[in-house]
């Protein structure tokens, strides 16, 4: 097992063999995404109960909530694997960290938005400043600044060590931003999924809130890959196994 | 003596021949918080509601305007590229630097802020409140800016950069320590915010310096 | 400057070093030793990675493969140790300009814990007597450049590594650097340099060429 676990490492840190075991994962992910999304549209949209309070209104959810999880999380891989650059310097970590930023700050805008739009006909206003939103603005300031960072920064490796000094930063800091808004104002309905309780929602109403999580994931997942096969590509451009490629 | 403690005299000296390092955003802290009651209310009870949260915004951008420079000059002149040559630990550099910006910035924001709280009307017993949380949050707001003028030290427009990088990591300070001073001003008890505020300072205090280090490194040119 | 009993002989010892930048290869395969009484200078054109090689000597330069060793140790292992024994001036003097000549050697040479008489001989012997007061941004370049060399009168490091050190400096200033190269060479020190001056007349004077175009 421990074997196996370090030729794993070893080969994910290989970009010939990361771009060679994607080809075929590109097309499974993309359907698994595509079907999940569907059934769970479809489930979520048109079968699932209107929420007594809220009516049909609350079914941004499903769009809103993947988006504002997949946020979150894709700020931590983020840190992750800039952390795993830092430490050991292995160039795939570098390249995917890069990569997540901009699909991880879309996820951000698109929770924000989902989220304005739920919020006209629940609250009367585009925009409130409650403790989740607040705290999904100030993530997407974190996502911009390592943007931006790694954007001004002249040379590449300085880039991807300033991106992840800073991702790091912003990770240990993620909690405590979110727990000193939320301590700030508590005017958002309270999480509708906790992991230790039994979910306030209604099954017919879960059950597609929980297959959009997936194909959300599965989704970035698909995202993340095409992406750093590009980066793959560009940083390899000068390698045989890229050349052969590139030939018609 | 070791350069940690030579730097931090250095420092302090070179701030002592350039009054306008420490002078000038004490001057920008006074005129910012003069602009909120002209621009919208100057009514005592009105402002006595917003003065403590305008204080801590205007101590905010005040302290942001003085870290862009914290580390640039250094790099310039090579200093950093001694104190990398040294030998000595980048952390307690860094950390040295963080307590050299705070006597420049910090420290006169707080000794200055109750003459704004007389002039924005903060209620009374709001004063030591507003004193005790810029004095416990102005240290956490150099230490988090040290790590974000070492990112930014070597590019060009690093100011505006590192305001964009630091901002979202200052608003749990702003959160606490406005709130301190807002309770304190309706009479309650604010004991909560300034021991988080403290405890914001502890863990600043530990882990900004690595950060800094790390970052201090990328600005060596090869 | 006389190393005395703190000080250890030099023992800097170079293999198989490999560096490359921007996708160019400056040196492959480079092993090089520096011992007491020896003066090693690096040559070559502009952008031949004479400053990298010698950052790299001096332990700054972290990203090279190959070994570099000081008393048969890595470096990067007992670098605190290294850095006491080496000292190391770059292209940038760092001096700060508003403050006194006297201030900025005070910084510079603040681990070796001189005396204030030997900052003001110092001083002296880099003709900047009288000078000690004026801030340094009332000073030429060449006055301010004698400031940091000033450094090479109280150092008690037996290696020396100077990059352009030269720079900026009169006809008096240059006599009387190859003095001190000279001097450092003669009791026992070591020194790396890179330096478009051509230094002739040191015994123990070694000149290592590096390519220019790949």
């Amino acid at each position: 097992m421990w074997q196996w676990l370090t030729r794993l490492y070893h080969r994910l840190g290989s970009p010939k063999w990361f771009y060679e075991i994607t080809e075929r994962w590109i097309f499974w992910l993309a359907l698994g995404s595509a079907v999940t999304a569907v059934i769970g549209l479809v489930l979520g949209l048109l079968f699932a109960p209107a929420d007594y309070q809220q009516g049909d209104s609350f079914r941004i959810i499903y769009i809103h909530v993947p988006a504002a999880l997949l946020a979150q999380s894709a700020y931590m891989m983020m840190a992750v694997a800039g952390a795993v650059y830092l430490i050991w310097r292995m160039k795939m970590a570098a390249w995917v960290a890069r990569v997540i930023a901009p699909i991880g700050a879309s996820f951000c805008l698109i929770a924000l938005l989902t989220g304005a739009i739920w919020g006209k006909p629940t609250w009367g206003t585009w925009w409130v400043w409650d403790a989740r939103l607040t705290s999904m603005l100030m993530l997407l300031f974190l996502y911009f600044g390592v943007m931006a960072l790694q954007q001004a920064m002249e040379s590449e490796d300085a880039s991807y060590k300033a991106g992840a000094i800073l991702a790091l930063v912003g990770v240990v800091n993620i909690p405590i931003i979110k727990y000193s808004v939320e301590w700030w104002n508590t005017l958002h309905q309270p999480a509708t999924l906790k992991l230790t309780e039994k979910p306030s929602m209604h099954p017919d109403m879960l059950w597609p809130l929980l297959i959009m999580i997936l194909s959300t994931y599965l989704f970035f997942a698909l995202m993340v890959i095409l992406r750093t096969r590009n980066e793959i590509l560009w940083h390899e451009r000068k390698r045989q196994w890229v050349r052969k490629i590139m030939e018609p | 003596m070791s350069l940690v403690m030579a730097t931090v005299r250095r420092d302090l000296l070179l701030a002592a021949r350039n009054p306008g390092e420490w002078a000038n955003p004490l001057m920008f802290f006074l005129m910012v918080a003069a602009l909120f009651p002209l621009a919208v209310d100057p009514d005592p009870v009105f402002l006595s509601k917003i003065a403590g949260g305008v204080i801590w915004v205007a101590a905010l951008l005040a302290t942001l305007l003085s870290l862009d420079a914290l580390f640039r000059a250094d790099v310039e002149d090579g200093s950093l590229e001694q104190w990398l040559a040294s030998g000595e630990s980048l952390y307690a550099l860094s950390l040295g630097k963080a307590l050299v910006h705070w006597c420049i910035s910090g420290l006169p924001l707080t000794l200055m802020s109750p003459l704004l709280g007389v002039m924005l009307h903060l209620p009374a017993d709001a004063f030591t409140a507003l004193f005790l949380s810029l004095a416990v949050g102005t240290p956490v707001l150099s230490l988090l800016g040290a790590v974000g003028a070492a990112l930014t030290a070597s590019l060009r427009s690093g100011g505006l950069l590192l305001t964009l990088l630091i901002l979202p990591l200052y608003i749990p300070v702003l959160i606490f320590a406005a709130s301190a001073v807002y309770h304190a001003g309706i009479g309650m008890t604010y004991n909560g915010q300034v021991a988080m505020l403290g405890a914001m300072l502890a863990l600043a205090l530990a882990l900004t310096p690595f950060a800094a280090a790390a970052a201090l490194k990328l600005n060596l040119s090869r | 400057m006389t190393p005395d009993t703190g000080a250890q002989q030099t023992d800097l010892e170079a293999r198989a070093l490999y560096c490359e930048r921007d996708d160019r290869i400056l040196f492959a395969d480079l092993s090089l030793t520096i011992r007491s009484g020896e003066l090693l200078q690096l040559a070559g054109p502009n952008g031949a990675g004479k400053t990298t090689l010698l950052r790299l000597l001096a332990g700054l330069n972290r990203d090279y493969e190959g070994e570099l060793l000081w008393q048969r140790k890595a470096v990067a292992d007992c670098y605190a140790e290294y850095a006491r024994q080496r000292l190391y001036m770059g292209h940038l003097a760092a001096i700060k300009k508003s403050l006194t000549p006297l201030e900025n050697l005070r910084w510079l040479t603040a681990q070796d814990d001189a005396s204030e008489d030997s900052l003001w001989q110092a001083l002296e012997a880099v003709s900047l007597a009288g000078y000690e007061y004026t801030p340094c941004m009332q000073l030429s370049a060449g006055q301010q450049r004698r400031v940091a060399l000033a450094r090479l009168r109280i150092s008690q490091a037996p290696l020396w590594i100077l990059d352009e050190p030269f720079t900026a400096l009169d006809k008096d200033g240059v006599r009387w650097l190859e003095q001190q190269l000279q001097q450092h060479v003669a009791t026992g020190g070591a020194v790396a340099i890179t330096s478009h001056h051509a230094l002739e007349g040191i015994p123990g004077l070694r000149r290592l060429t590096l390519g220019g175009e790949s």
